[in-house]
């Protein structure tokens, strides 16, 4: 109840914030959107010209990519901590965070919402629900709390690794060039793992699980006979396990914080 | 020319070098974004052997090429000028006995070198050893592909300081920014080769100076634009480089009579 009434009070303040520069905002919006959009518009070109991509329909790895826009735009609006290490540590605006009530990481969430990726996961649940009835997949309610479930999963996982990876800041104030690193290593979970050589189809299903953020959970609803589907039950274990080890990381580095000592 | 050009080319050059640890990680990023692709197309291909023009090695080499290019001439002039004309300190260039906008190039020209020999050369070194590029055994098509390359990195600058220049006109022009460098990634080639897309919108492409920032250079890289018309390829660059120029001085021009610094 106190954490929901600090979101409302953040989310109040973030949209005046945002207001100042009106027409920027949409701007901002619209170009975010098409920067996601550039791997559907290379699936969808592409395509003209090839009629499976490793066994995959069209319908069916546009399926995947909406897919993966739903979790990713629920990610990026929370986990918006790209400059976590210069704004917390080397400024030292840790050191507030730290004196007040709520938890550490809640209020550092709380702060760099970006409520407006949002829109995205909305395209993706748009992309899935279009796909949906071009595959004639057929339809239960059942289907919608076992999407959710596994949107909620993929977050985890996604909030897990970029915990973990934010927390290298509390051990090492340089900057270590891993979330980019990252940041273009995920864009190969949004395509069917199948097309990829043995060793980096491994990285992506137990090391940096990004195929659990798009291909595995999506194709539990495309009925594919192959190890995809029976791979997406895994996905909430997976997401469970990730977000541990990202707040043990976490919890970890901050007991180490120090301040920034000037 | 004022002789002080050179000397803001080095200190760009020294500047990107001091900072060049950053530029490691960035050749494993490329590598990473290139091999996405190489499975990518290689699944793409399929049994095919030939979509777009390009044979499926040709293709290999393409996406390897194009993205160690975009590594060279990539740069951020757009923000630093429009950081710039925010925060006000634009005016004092003014004052000064030299052309901002060459300033802006010769800075660009500065950390283009840097990149060409940190970070292109040896990216493309270590993208050679882990995929199958198959470099070109003429030296004219490299003689002809360095030039070519040095234009994509003019026009892609020009490119750059007009999306940067309209924050005179734009308060807050980051998302302008950000979907110019959309555009350019899209209709330069980098992420599909301009002969993939549907006719309707190659034929817009061609009448578009992005081709000329990656597609136009590497096809002649790869072999897919014959030698022989390499030379009418490279007056096209020629030609959109001359064309770009023109708003970028107009812009410039009805630019400083309005000048407006936010909390400056």
């Amino acid at each position: 109840m106190f954490v929901m009434g600090l979101f409302w009070e953040y989310m109040k303040n973030y949209a005046k914030t945002r207001l100042t520069y009106r027409a920027d905002f949409w701007i901002e919006v619209l170009s975010d959107l098409l920067f996601q959009g550039l791997n559907l518009i290379f699936i969808l070109v592409v395509f003209q010209h090839t009629e499976s991509l490793g066994g995959w329909s069209q319908a069916e790895v546009v399926f995947v990519y909406g897919y993966f826009m739903i979790p990713y735009g629920i990610f990026n609006t929370f986990f918006n901590l790209w400059s976590f290490s210069d704004r917390y540590i080397v400024k030292g605006e840790m050191d507030r965070v730290l004196t007040r009530p709520a938890h550490n990481l809640v209020q550092i969430v709380l702060e760099n919402m970006d409520p407006p990726s949002l829109i995205g996961s909305g395209i993706g649940a748009l992309i899935v629900g279009i796909t949906w009835s071009q595959l004639g997949l057929p339809f239960s309610p059942i289907d919608l709390l076992i999407m959710t479930g596994l949107v909620l999963s993929s977050v985890m996982i996604y909030a897990g690794l970029y915990i973990a990876l934010t927390a290298i800041a509390f051990y090492s104030d340089s900057p270590t060039g891993i979330l980019p690193l990252m940041y273009n290593i995920q864009n190969y979970g949004r395509y069917p793992v199948g097309i990829f050589s043995k060793p980096i189809r491994f990285i992506l299903t137990w090391v940096l699980p990004f195929a659990f953020v798009g291909v595995y959970p999506a194709s539990h609803f495309l009925d594919r006979t192959g190890s995809e589907g029976a791979m997406a039950m895994l996905t909430p274990l997976v997401g469970v396990v990730f977000l541990a080890i990202g707040l043990t990381i976490w919890n970890h580095g901050v007991s180490r914080y120090r301040g920034a000592g000037s | 020319m004022n002789p002080a050009y050179v000397d803001i080319i080095r200190i760009r050059f020294l500047m990107m070098l001091a900072y060049r640890v950053n530029y490691y990680s960035g050749i494993i990023i490329y590598a990473i974004n290139i091999g996405a692709y190489y499975f990518l197309w290689q699944a793409i291909y399929g049994s095919q052997q030939v979509l777009g023009g390009f044979t499926i090695n040709q293709m290999t080499t393409y996406i390897a090429v194009s993205w160690m290019a975009r590594a060279f001439y990539f740069n951020n002039l757009d923000r630093e000028i429009a950081d710039e004309i925010r925060d006000g300190s634009v005016a004092i260039q003014f004052i000064r006995p030299y052309s901002y906008l060459m300033v802006k190039l010769m800075q660009g020209l500065g950390e283009g070198l840097f990149r060409l020999l940190l970070f292109m050369v040896p990216g493309m070194v270590v993208v050679c050893l882990i995929f199958p590029v198959t470099l070109p055994t003429d030296p004219l098509v490299w003689g002809w592909y360095a030039l070519m390359l040095f234009f994509s990195f003019l026009i892609n600058t020009q490119i750059n300081m007009l999306t940067g220049l309209c924050a005179f006109f734009i308060e807050n022009n980051t998302g302008l920014i950000r979907m110019k460098r959309v555009l350019v990634d899209l209709f330069s080639g980098v992420i599909i080769p301009m002969s993939f897309f549907p006719g309707w919108l190659e034929g817009v492409m061609r009448w578009l100076p992005f081709q000329a920032i990656t597609y136009l250079p590497s096809s002649v890289f790869t072999g897919r634009t014959p030698i022989g018309e390499a030379g009418g390829v490279f007056g096209l660059q020629v030609l959109w480089c001359v064309l770009l120029a023109v708003p970028i001085w107009a812009v410039w021009r009805a630019a400083r009579t309005r000048l407006f610094v936010q909390g400056g």
